[in-house]
């Protein structure tokens, strides 16, 4: 052996160990933050968990760890959340045939957490059971698939035939749109579109739970107790962006708890994560104790008031603007927890998804160049006269509020303003789980009311169009989110026109356009913009945020 | 020549005040409920001339001036991310002595304006119970047999059912379209509402006494003599049984009011009693419930409130107690 071998070997035998040592060192740094359960915490369940049909806020955060669909948002935190990646499909299709058509190709050897492996006919019984079990945004949001009025029309007998082609050899999955739809692949990314399978039975599942392929998997569930998850066996990361491999070993959602009581235990470490709002009398404590462990985030969430265009006084539109003239936003935020919580709005898209441009309507000028942008202040004055002016001044005007706090705070603040600019106001409050179908009832004759919307997904069509088209008045029907009643034809085209247009800028600008059209017609008050305040545990790291998701459980974990 | 006559004994209300005039605790309660009840009657003068603000009308974007400085009336939390606004705390000036609620009202002039609703309410509800409880304890007591069984029963079926449930339970049927009786209409938001549900709730606890004297008065010499004598049954109860029964009212009269002050208290808090905008002292603790925290003036303020009054009536009840009750006059005699 030469000097020089013998140098070498002789250095490699003092240098392995000591990478040994560094590779293991890594490795257990790495997986330091593996393991442990993750506590979250709620005062009420969330009902099914049917991934397809539940359309609250609860459990979507859980569904993003269970289930997978052809597309997905980011599993990131900030504006890196909305961007659509692919999950189950190889990658992102390119749009065909103008736009009608998509086509996807689906990812090899994925597992469901039964131990099944994922196929195409999964894919297309998939689709064709947001139709047959009445998925909240089987409408909406997938009405464009070619043969989706008939499903819509007769669910059990709906096959999407000519809307869908699925190929098991290729893995080829292809979608044929009535109409171009510039939002179609946001709109696979949304939960509703999760992939099942096959066998899943075409009704609600209630508490019984679907085999997922994410990353986790429901182990059981007691509406009235808890929820548990554990890890999906059958799991691996295909994409870290789409389904990242947890790392958590559990998960436990406990419910139960006043959000008070929530609050308490967060603080005291007992649980990691709670879902309710924070009570505000606790902000100031949560600011002041937790600067470190409180996080606030842009959400989707508007507060905003109705007005009914169908009876007096605010079938008349000058009564209309009198209220949004009268509304000091600033003073609305303070319900909400302040300006570090609420912000308030110029039009019925939260800025963070149509950023206003210029003066808002509906607002005096700053007082000093310092004074406060975008909402400076209300003008009573003008209010009063609008009032006179359209002749309703003395109506009975009863505001329709939930029994929250929040909103009971809101409604009485709403009462003494409309009695300030001339009209007879009273409030009514109704139980939060009822009020919200109640003011879309039109036989129920809901002058004005006060309600929350959370947009599904960053686009003006989430707030605007669903809210305003023509298509989502229904009268006399429980289901009709366009509350005030609203239709007009003009506003309508310019709405359809931003939906199909595919070049951003003309799409924002249309959407600007049509925000305008509704704010002249003031048939609903914007009132604030809602930030989501997230409160840890000391133990919680990697906090990720997602509009959609909220907290992303996945990302997370646990000392 | 005149012969100095021994003065004639002072008769039994006479007595009686006498004996409460004696009575340094029921004497202090009494004072203290007159105090209460003079300050809440000059709540529209406090509030316009001493606090100079509009208890009724929400101000969370005001300000006011203390010691020369603007302040805001909701005043920002001190933490680094700026999170929550709280009303603000007392100032012991004239305006905003006891702070503000949440929504910016003075604290002070709503304490003075819900204690009236609250004393109005709890009052006409005691004496609207007495009467009703007077009717049926006499028609029960003095008529007897299938009459007495109806009415005893429908007082023990009501007596079966929670005070606070039943006029829940009632509250909730007229608190959202009010009360239609024939052609009389009565608002949601009317304060006879909460009046005549409460005094309907207690009717059965002051009518089992009233029928237990009367059914003992029934039996009485005097009015064997009267029946014996052909006079007329509703002239017996009129002039022999009412007055014999009124000291058992009166008795009664402040325990109900400190039972009707409770119930309002806790009908408003559950926003089934007194409604907005109008004020009681449960409606303020409601108020004060989300700001326990941050401002437990606003809760705790018109819950001593309700404590210094029922206390106050307990023992003006007590002294009253000792002062008619010539049964237990003589026990503690012997």
């Amino acid at each position: 052996m030469s000097l020089c071998a013998r140098y070498v070997f002789r250095h490699l035998l003092v240098l392995l160990p000591a990478m040994f040592a560094l590779c293991v060192t890594a490795q257990a740094a790495g997986q330091d933050h593996h393991g442990g359960e993750l506590r979250l915490l709620g005062s009420t369940s969330g009902g099914t968990l049917d991934p397809q049909l539940h359309y609250t806020p609860v459990y979507l955060q859980i569904f993003s760890a269970v289930y997978d669909g052809l597309l997905t948002y980011r599993k990131a935190g900030g504006a890196a959340g909305d961007e659509v990646v692919p999950d189950l499909a190889t990658a992102l299709p390119q749009p065909e045939d103008g736009g009608r058509t998509w086509t996807f190709y689906l990812r090899p050897g994925i597992r469901f957490s039964d131990g099944r492996p994922v196929r195409v006919q999964d894919v297309q019984a998939s689709f064709q059971r947001i139709f047959r079990v009445g998925s909240p945004t089987a409408s909406s949001f997938y009405e464009n698939i070619v043969g989706a009025h008939d499903c819509l029309r007769q669910p059990h007998a709906c096959t999407l035939s000519e809307g869908m082609e699925v190929d098991p050899a290729t893995g080829r999955i292809t979608f044929h749109l009535v109409e171009p739809d510039a939002e179609f692949l946001t709109k696979l990314a949304y939960p509703h579109a999760v992939i099942l399978p096959a066998d899943t039975p075409d009704h609600d599942v209630g508490t019984v739970p679907v085999a997922g392929t994410g990353a986790y998997r429901v182990v059981s569930y007691d509406p009235q107790q808890s929820l548990h998850l554990a890890r999906n066996p059958y799991f691996h990361v295909w994409s870290d962006a789409a389904q990242p491999e947890g790392y958590v070993d559990t998960i436990i959602y406990r419910f139960g708890l006043r959000d008070e009581d929530e609050v308490t235990s967060v603080e005291a470490g007992h649980d990691d994560w709670m879902f309710e709002v924070k009570p505000l009398d606790r902000l100031g404590e949560l600011g002041a104790r937790f600067p470190d462990r409180v996080h606030i985030n842009p959400s989707l969430h508007i507060v905003y008031v109705p007005l009914n265009v169908h009876i007096a006084p605010f079938d008349n539109a000058m009564a209309r603007q009198a209220v949004a003239w009268a509304l000091d936003r600033h003073a609305a935020a303070i319900f909400y927890g302040g300006p570090a919580v609420a912000t308030p709005m110029c039009d019925m898209a939260p800025p963070n998804v149509l950023p206003p441009v210029g003066q808002c309507p509906y607002t005096l000028p700053a007082v000093s160049a310092s004074g406060m942008s975008g909402w400076p202040r209300p003008d009573l004055d003008r209010a009063r006269d609008l009032v006179m002016k359209s002749g309703t001044q003395g109506q009975a005007v009863t505001i329709v509020v939930q029994t929250d706090s929040t909103q009971r705070g809101i409604g009485a603040w709403m009462r003494d303003r409309l009695q300030q600019i001339g009209y007879r106001a009273s409030v009514r409050e109704i139980s939060r789980g009822v009020q919200f179908s109640y003011i879309q009832n039109s036989a129920n004759n809901v002058q004005i009311s006060l309600t929350s919307w959370f947009g599904d997904y960053p686009s003006p069509s989430n707030f605007v169009y669903l809210l305003f088209a023509c298509s989502s008045f229904h009268p006399h029907s429980d289901n009709s989110i366009n509350i005030p009643g609203y239709c007009n034809p003009a506003l309508d085209a310019v709405m359809h026109r931003a939906l199909q247009e595919p070049r951003d800028p003309v799409r924002m600008a249309l959407w600007r356009q049509a925000s305008n059209m509704l704010n002249s017609d003031e048939p609903a008050v914007p009132l604030l913009a809602i930030k989501d305040v997230d409160l840890v545990s000391a133990r919680l790291g990697n906090y990720a945020y997602h509009t959609l998701y909220h907290m992303l459980v996945a990302r997370a974990w646990v000392r | 020549m005149a012969q100095d006559l021994p003065a004639p004994p002072a008769g039994p209300w006479r007595q009686a005040m006498r004996s409460i005039a004696r009575n340094r605790s029921a004497m202090a309660a009494l004072a203290t409920l007159a105090l209460v009840t003079l300050a809440c009657m000059l709540a529209p003068l406090y509030a316009h001339h001493v606090a100079h603000t509009d208890p009724f009308t929400s101000n969370v974007a005001g300000s006011i001036v203390l010691d020369g400085h603007e302040v805001d009336i909701m005043q920002p939390n001190d933490n680094p991310l700026h999170l929550g606004l709280s009303p603000i705390g007392p100032t012991w000036h004239a305006t905003y002595l006891l702070g503000a609620d949440s929504q910016g009202r003075d604290l002070a002039s709503r304490l003075l304006y819900g204690g009236r609703d609250s004393l109005l309410v709890s009052s006409c509800a005691a004496v609207v119970c007495l009467v009703l409880a007077a009717m049926a304890g006499i028609v029960a007591g003095f008529s007897g047999g299938v009459v007495d069984a109806l009415l005893s029963r429908m007082m023990d079926i009501m007596w079966a059912v929670p005070v606070y449930l039943f006029a829940i339970s009632l509250s909730i049927v007229t608190v959202s379209h009010g009360l239609r009786v024939g052609p009389v209409t009565v608002r949601a938001d009317s304060l006879l509402i909460p009046i005549f549900i409460i005094a309907l709730v207690y009717v059965p606890y002051a009518a089992r006494p009233i029928r237990g004297r009367v059914m003992a008065l029934r039996q009485a010499e005097f009015v064997t003599a009267a029946r014996c004598l052909g006079v007329p049954r509703w002239r017996i109860v009129v002039r022999d049984i009412l007055p014999n029964v009124t000291t058992t009212l009166v008795m009664l009269g402040p325990l109900l009011m400190a039972l009707s002050l409770l119930a309002e208290s806790a009908l408003s808090f559950l926003s089934l009693g007194v409604q907005a905008p109008a004020a009681s002292w449960g409606t303020i603790i409601q108020d004060g419930e989300g700001l326990i925290y941050t401002r437990p003036m606003v809760a705790v303020a018109p819950g001593l409130a309700i404590v210094v009054v029922v206390l106050a009536l307990n023992i003006l009840g007590d002294g009253l107690r000792d002062a008619l009750d010539v049964r237990d006059a003589a026990r503690r005699s012997s």
